[in-house]
């Protein structure tokens, strides 16, 4: 059974781009466009990491973090996050809230994809 | 006798007595001020009551009136005795409000105000003036008598001349020797004092030569005097009770009276002595009148003057010693008066008339107090002058005319008008300056009317028919029988009214009126003066002084300073230790050392309080005052300086709080365009390498490669944007005026928002007929905000037939344009931040479209503000709804 990675993000090419380089590799790309029921989304489909967008509609994703983190079931899922906004003061925020993984965007297609085997192994 | 003779033993005296002054002046100085205020001084110095009248005129007065004499005596006894309470209210008062003179204390009581303190002293020199005049015919008199033994005449007057000369210069000496800060003259009091004792012996000696020596001891004395008609005299009850009265009331009103008593106290338990002593004295002065009288009346030819018989039955005997004596006794009586009376009425003259006058023709700069003590000192001096001279004058016009003999009596009358407004003003909260003063006036012109004015006689002042039947007629106003009140004495008959009129005066306006806070203030402090001031103080130097001013000079020149100056001195005086004597050379350097710190007056005021341990006078006061003025301005700078300072640092405060502000909003602004900027390159870049490792499908191929070129357009219209507002928002943008038809640019808008959003849904109503209005503003950027307000709806309109209405509407110099969308509208709480930068709300179909990145809003709004319109959002409507305003023809700069 393929592994398979959460994507929450709202915008829909980056969601393409993303749902693209992963399922070449052999992932499970799940997508989720909204902040306030991103933790149903995790819930629900029990994916083997989480890649989460910073600037979120409705709820922030150094908020959907610290709900993660202070969960017992998903304290230890494998969480990298991205952002578009390039501010250190939202990298140490992450890092401090137990982020896996911290990734800024443009990013290199490569990149994404070895952060992620590197995070759950290969599909 | 010897004239010449005569005139030399007087100038003796005189020089006894200016020695007795120097020598007290200079052990007060010398801070020896111990015996020169004890209470047997101050009960002697009161002896000025009895003057030159007393002392010749009490025998005359008891051989034309029988025993009405001892009224003279009996008021001021019962008041000692009666009212010693009265009198230590007064001392009490006098002492704490530091009052100079009666008028002084009057205007103090009255809020003070120196109208009143004029009009007391006004009436005050008008009162006094003919009763100085009195003493200098006294003396001429008397000179007279030993000349030729006739009356004054044109010897009289020089004797007058010479004698009024000589007491002007005595009371300059020493009563203007130095501004003493207590108002007090030691000297003047001592030498006084000596001439009270002078002139109570004198008449002892005589009454002892007649009894004795004349009349055969006191049993055939007590016969003659039952023989006599005198004892056959009718004591009037009316007149008795005024005279008493009226003696009673001058003695607490007269200013040299009020001189003695409550200025030159030094201590208030003085009065407990003088309230049984004055009034032995003046049983001692009054006890061998009716026999001198008695003996004169029946041994002297008929036709001589009662009032000299003091001088004349010595003389008639062959006593010349006696009667020099006798001689200075009068004389003694008489420069007393005048001495202590011109003191008083100077310090009134200085004080509330000249120096008012003086500081206010120095209007504006503040006065060196050097100059205001120098001032002080010669408008006193000026006005001992003026007040003799005016004596003198009144002698000589009045040419010793008989009319000056009663002007003892007429003179205390005016005097006592002070009376109830002083009165009211000790015991009465609701008296009023008004009140007082109407009283005061009334009084005084009832009293001129009545007593004064008359005195000279017929057709004198008044004419002889006005006397008899009124002026113009009216008998009613007949000046001796007001309101056709007759058959009463004169002097009772303007007692009566005079004290009517002014009390009445008086109590009615005083009810009338409202008092000013200041009098509220001073008449409690002088209604309740026991309440408010402490227990008695003695007022006299102590040893422990050296250390107090020791202290004193500590906190002005500052420890180190202080003790080096001390202890130099202690040295050069000769002894151990850092005290100093405190003698007037060290005081003196004190003073000038202190006052390079705080200023002349107030160090002398200082200096003064420590050594002389009381009060400070007007005029240190008034020097203490501008030298607190001056540092009061200078400290007001200094306040203005530190505010002014503390309005730049609060300045300062907002400028950084502003800055703080803006570098929070610029970081949240860079942090935005960041997003917005990296969001599409991310999509670009990803898309690309996708496309650089091939293996595609050419459809895939084809999306990726639209998807690049989308991102790229909307990347490049963000960079547009943000070029355009910076442009707006600095004011560098270029505005570009034409006249065009609003339908026009409306229509340009609505294609060019169509070409935009091609396979726009949008259907757009518009009303053309109102569109038909020809604007003046820069059309492009108007057009601009319309194809922003037009994609908007097609982006953000939910609804599934999406339609936007524009309708407008002209209103006078204005056109609104409303621009509704049948969606569900913006959410409230996002209202007030749609048109900041970036506000670009999060929604799915707002992130699903290309193109917006949030700028739209506030670049409109920034154009509306251009073209001096507005734009804004509607709330109460169905769907999402703005309206802009503007003015059909817009006022811009042009750059």
């Amino acid at each position: 059974m393929p592994k398979s990675v959460l994507l929450i993000e709202d915008e829909p090419n980056i969601i393409e781009a993303i749902g693209f380089i992963l399922s070449r590799a052999g992932y499970q790309v799940i997508s989720h466009g909204d902040g306030t029921t991103a933790l149903d989304a995790v819930t629900r489909e029990t994916p083997d990491m989480l890649i989460l967008d910073l600037m979120l509609p409705g709820r922030g994703g150094l908020d959907i973090l610290r709900d993660l983190r202070s969960a017992s079931a998903t304290k230890d899922l494998p969480v990298m996050m991205l952002t578009a906004r390039g501010q250190k003061h939202d990298r140490d925020q992450a890092e401090h809230l137990g982020v896996t993984a911290f990734m800024t965007k443009p990013f290199a297609n490569q990149e994404v994809l070895q952060q992620v085997q590197t995070l759950i192994g290969d599909a | 006798m010897q004239l010449d003779l005569l005139v030399l033993i007087s100038l003796l005296y005189v020089g006894m007595l200016f020695l007795v002054a120097f020598a007290a002046e200079r052990r007060a100085r010398a801070g020896k001020t111990a015996w020169l205020r004890s209470p047997l001084i101050y009960t002697l110095s009161l002896s000025v009551y009895c003057t030159g009248w007393t002392f010749y005129g009490a025998v005359g007065f008891a051989a034309r009136s029988g025993l009405e004499y001892v009224t003279i005596y009996l008021g001021p006894t019962l008041v000692f005795i009666g009212w010693w309470w009265l009198l230590r209210k007064l001392v009490r008062i006098g002492r704490t409000q530091r009052a100079t003179s009666i008028a002084d204390l009057l205007s103090s009581r009255y809020g003070k105000s120196n109208g009143l303190g004029i009009l007391v002293t006004i009436l005050a020199v008008i009162g006094t003036t003919p009763y100085i005049a009195l003493q200098l015919q006294s003396i001429s008199l008397a000179v007279a008598v030993f000349n030729d033994g006739g009356t004054g005449g044109a010897s009289g007057n020089t004797t007058a001349f010479w004698t009024a000369i000589g007491l002007a210069v005595f009371t300059v000496v020493f009563g203007t020797r130095n501004l003493d800060v207590n108002e007090r003259h030691h000297g003047v009091v001592m030498a006084i004092a000596v001439e009270a004792v002078v002139k109570l012996f004198a008449l002892l000696a005589v009454g002892v030569f007649v009894v004795w020596g004349m009349a055969g001891g006191i049993g055939p004395m007590l016969q003659q005097i039952d023989a006599s008609p005198i004892s056959a005299w009718k004591v009037e009850g009316g007149r008795w009770i005024v005279l008493t009265a009226l003696s009673g009331m001058a003695i607490i009103c007269l200013p040299r009276m009020f001189q003695v008593l409550v200025v030159e106290n030094s201590d208030e338990r003085h009065l407990a002595t003088a309230s049984w002593a004055f009034p032995l004295y003046l049983m001692l002065i009054s006890l061998f009148v009716i026999p001198i009288a008695v003996v004169g009346l029946s041994s002297m030819p008929s036709g001589a003057n009662p009032d000299q018989f003091v001088l004349t039955l010595p003389l008639s005997e062959g006593q010349n010693t006696l009667a020099v004596l006798a001689f200075l006794g009068g004389f003694s009586a008489a420069t007393s008066m005048v001495i202590v009376a011109s003191i008083a009425l100077s310090t009134m003259l200085s004080n509330h008339v000249v120096m008012p006058i003086w500081l206010s023709l120095q209007a504006g700069g503040a006065s060196v107090s050097g100059d205001v003590r120098r001032v002080v000192l010669y408008s006193r001096r000026l006005a001992i002058a003026a007040v003799l001279a005016l004596g003198y004058g009144y002698y000589v016009l009045s040419g010793g005319s008989a009319a000056l003999a009663k002007i003892g009596l007429i003179s205390f009358a005016g005097v006592a008008q002070v009376f109830p407004a002083l009165i009211g003003g000790l015991f009465w909260r609701g008296a009023t300056r008004r009140g007082a003063a109407a009283g005061l006036v009334g009084g005084f012109l009832v009293w001129a009317y009545a007593l004064f004015l008359p005195s000279f006689g017929p057709d004198a002042v008044f004419s002889a028919s006005m006397l008899a039947e009124g002026p113009f007629g009216l008998s009613f106003m007949r000046p001796e029988a007001l309101f056709g009140l007759t058959g009463l004495d004169p002097l009772v008959h303007a007692m009566l009214w005079s004290m009517v009129v002014n009390t009445g005066l008086f109590m009615a306006v005083s009810l009338a009126t409202f008092p000013s806070p200041m009098e509220r203030l001073q008449g409690a402090e002088f209604v309740n003066v026991f309440e408010h001031s402490s227990a008695p103080r003695i007022w006299s130097g102590g040893a422990a002084e050296a250390e107090d001013l020791l202290v004193m000079a500590q906190r002005i020149l500052g420890p180190e300073e202080a003790t080096e100056l001390f202890t130099k001195t202690a040295r050069h005086q000769g002894k151990i230790g850092y005290l100093p004597d405190p003698t007037p050379e060290f005081l003196s350097e004190l003073e000038i050392n202190l006052s390079g710190s705080v200023g002349a007056g107030t160090a002398h005021a200082m200096i003064a309080q420590v050594h002389g341990g009381v009060s400070v006078s007007v005029a240190d006061l008034m020097a203490v005052a501008d030298e607190t003025a001056q540092i009061m301005e200078y400290s007001t700078q200094l306040e203005a300086k530190s505010d002014e300072l503390q309005a730049t640092a609060q300045e300062l405060w907002r400028a950084n709080e502003k800055l703080t502000q803006l570098s929070i909003q610029k970081d949240a602004f860079l942090s935005q365009i960041s997003h917005e900027l990296r969001t599409p390159m991310t999509s670009i870049r990803a898309f690309s390498e996708i496309l650089l490792a091939g293996e595609l499908e050419p459809e895939a191929r084809s999306k990726y490669a639209r998807i690049i070129q989308d991102e790229s357009i909307r990347l490049t219209r963000l960079l547009d944007d943000l070029l355009d507002l910076s442009v707006l928002e600095h004011g560098q943008v270029v505005l570009d005026p034409q006249e065009e038809r609003l339908g026009d640019v409306l229509d340009r808008a609505q294609a060019a928002a169509s070409a935009a959003g091609s396979g726009m849904q949008l259907s757009i109503n518009r009303d053309s007929k109102n569109e038909n209005l020809v604007v003046r503003t820069d059309t492009g950027r108007l057009a601009q905000v319309f194809i922003n307000l037009i994609s908007n709806a097609a982006k953000y309109c939910d609804h599934a037939n999406p339609e936007l209405s524009i309708k407008t509407r002209s209103l006078r110099e204005k056109i609104q344009i409303d621009f509704v969308d049948n969606g569900s509208g913006i959410p409230e709480d996002s209202h007030s931040v749609i048109f900041e930068k970036f506000a670009r709300l999060d929604d799915d179909k707002a992130a699903n479209s290309t193109g917006g990145a949030g700028l739209g809003l506030a670049i409109s709004r920034e154009i509306m503000e251009r073209l001096g319109g507005s734009i804004s959002y509607l709330p109460d409507r169905q769907g999402g709804a703005f309206r802009v305003t503007m003015p059909l023809e817009s006022v811009f700069e042009t750059a």
